[in-house]
């Protein structure tokens, strides 16, 4: 079981180091959006650090849906995805060895680059660890929910604009929660609820998503 | 009792029309009493005036689009579960009817926050839950329309159903929590107005009405899909 | 009668609320009928 895990989180670290381009361009868009914001609303520093943690996550939320459509896209190109469906492992085990692969490029590098931002909005330093806890908690389970979107619309015409519109609205309790988690501390009252049920969120769609994700890609490969 | 003599949607094609029929006729006659209750029994507001009796249509039509993607995702369900053909079509025979309620929820509580609250629009916990909800039934329909093979597209959407319905409570409480943490104290539309009794009395009517309404509607948009797919 | 129709001076509020929904439905009805005889 490990064996397979290991081989699929390997081969996909692999072909994603081979393109460096995507994920370079997914973080890249991460910071030009949370850059963008400042330039619509004023640089009153007041104003940016109270919409900072909001901005950071939406712009986290944004960058990661981006990345989505690579998931299954050059597999299901190549027919590597048929194979798969097709192959002995367990496909819940594979997809969810794909989703963590794909949080390790897409997802760990917003929290890693997170701090930065927060920099450029003048977030006070103290809360730079809530802020990147909250995207490390947060992240994998925007990888998993948005895997369910991507398995099902493998294929479809317009698939990237459809993408956004079935996966935002489930993402919005990750939002408020992850964002939430920052103004909390903010406000002095230390944000380890929200961070808790992120924790949560995390557990359940690590349990409960790697089934509907299988289901949704046998669903589009029939 | 054979529970799946009607799962084929041949059988189900007739038994569909009496239903629609019956509960249209249903619709129309608790709508006018509703309506009645609502203008003419239920008193004036001592705070909102009459402003409030949008209520008879606001809240009905939240417990509707709310009620509807429940079912839709049962109907969902069902047909991942036992491969039914009809379970799908039926699925995707409510979606449009539960977006256009969810669309009149938020539509007359606008209508209703600016005499109330002074706004067309207030991040009220429920109205923002609501506004969700419609882009859950737009992207159900925005899938559905997506997949050419109508097999693909039932089972897709079904998924997706499923997926939102279990999202929608934790929507919520997320949701009304970041209400509270935005805006205080804030007031709920719905909370407002005493419920004194004729006025619960013309909601469940209205709501009763907009139920068969709903079924009337949801019976003759799946007899168009039945006969679009032969 | 009038009083009626003015509902108070919300007149607005409420007919645009109710207008606009048995509209809605209405449109909902008649563009069903076209699907179904279509099909």
């Amino acid at each position: 079981m490990t064996g397979a895990i290991q081989c699929i989180v390997r081969r996909d670290l692999l072909l994603a180091m081979r393109r460096k381009s995507d994920v370079a361009t997914a973080l890249l868009f991460f910071v030009i959006v949370a850059s963008l914001f400042p330039l619509g609303v004023g640089a009153e520093p007041n104003l940016l650090r109270s919409i900072a943690p909001g901005v950071i996550w939406v712009a986290a939320l944004l960058s990661s849906m981006l990345s989505l459509s690579r998931l299954f896209a050059a597999d299901h190109a190549d027919g590597t995805l048929e194979q798969i469906l097709l192959g002995a492992a367990p496909l819940s085990l594979v997809v969810a060895a794909k989703a963590f692969a794909h949080w390790l490029v897409s997802g760990l590098p917003l929290v890693l680059i997170a701090p930065l931002l927060a920099l450029q909005y003048d977030l006070p330093a103290s809360l730079y660890g809530v802020l990147a806890l909250s995207l490390l908690l947060g992240t994998p389970v925007l990888s998993l929910i948005g895997a369910i979107g991507a398995a099902l619309t493998l294929g479809l015409r317009g698939g990237g604009v459809l993408l956004s519109l079935l996966v935002l609205p489930l993402y919005v309790p990750v939002l408020i929660m992850g964002a939430g988690s920052v103004e909390m501390a903010a406000a002095g009252m230390g944000g380890q609820g929200q961070l808790l049920l992120l924790a949560a969120f995390l557990v359940v769609a690590a349990a409960f998503a790697p089934w509907a994700i299988a289901a949704a890609l046998r669903i589009s490969s029939e | 009792m054979n529970w799946f003599w009607y799962a084929s949607p041949q059988t189900f094609f007739p038994l569909a029309a009496t239903i629609a029929r019956w509960s249209g006729i249903a619709a129309v006659v608790l709508a006018l009493a509703g309506l009645y209750i609502g203008f003419f029994v239920a008193p004036t507001d001592a705070q909102q005036g009459e402003a409030y009796r949008i209520i008879f249509i606001h809240v009905p039509a939240a417990w509707m689009s709310m009620f509807l993607y429940v079912v839709m995702a049962f109907w969902a369900a069902l047909g991942l579960a036992f491969n039914t053909r009809l379970s799908g079509m039926m699925a995707r025979a409510l979606a449009p009817t539960g977006a256009l309620f969810t669309f009149i929820a938020l539509w007359t509580g606008s209508l209703w926050g600016k005499p109330t609250w002074g706004t067309y629009w207030v991040w009220d916990a429920r109205l923002t839950s609501e506004l969700i909800l419609l882009f859950l039934y737009l992207g159900f329909m925005g899938l559905q329309a997506a997949i050419d093979d109508p097999r693909r597209a039932d089972r897709a959407g079904a998924l997706l159903a499923i997926v939102g319905v279990i999202n929608i409570p934790i929507i919520y409480y997320s949701v009304q929590w970041w209400n509270t943490l935005h805006q205080g104290a804030s007031v709920s539309l719905k909370s407002s107005p005493t419920m004194a009794a004729p006025m619960l009395a013309g909601m469940l009517v209205m709501a009763l009405a907009f139920w068969m309404y709903s079924i009337a509607v949801a019976m003759v948009r799946v007899r168009c899909i039945i006969r679009e797919r032969q | 009668m009038s009083e009626f129709f003015a509902m108070g001076g919300y007149a607005w509020y409420v007919w645009g609320s109710y207008g606009v929904t048995f509209l809605l439905l209405f449109i909902e009805m008649i563009l069903l009928k076209k699907r179904s005889k279509k099909a």
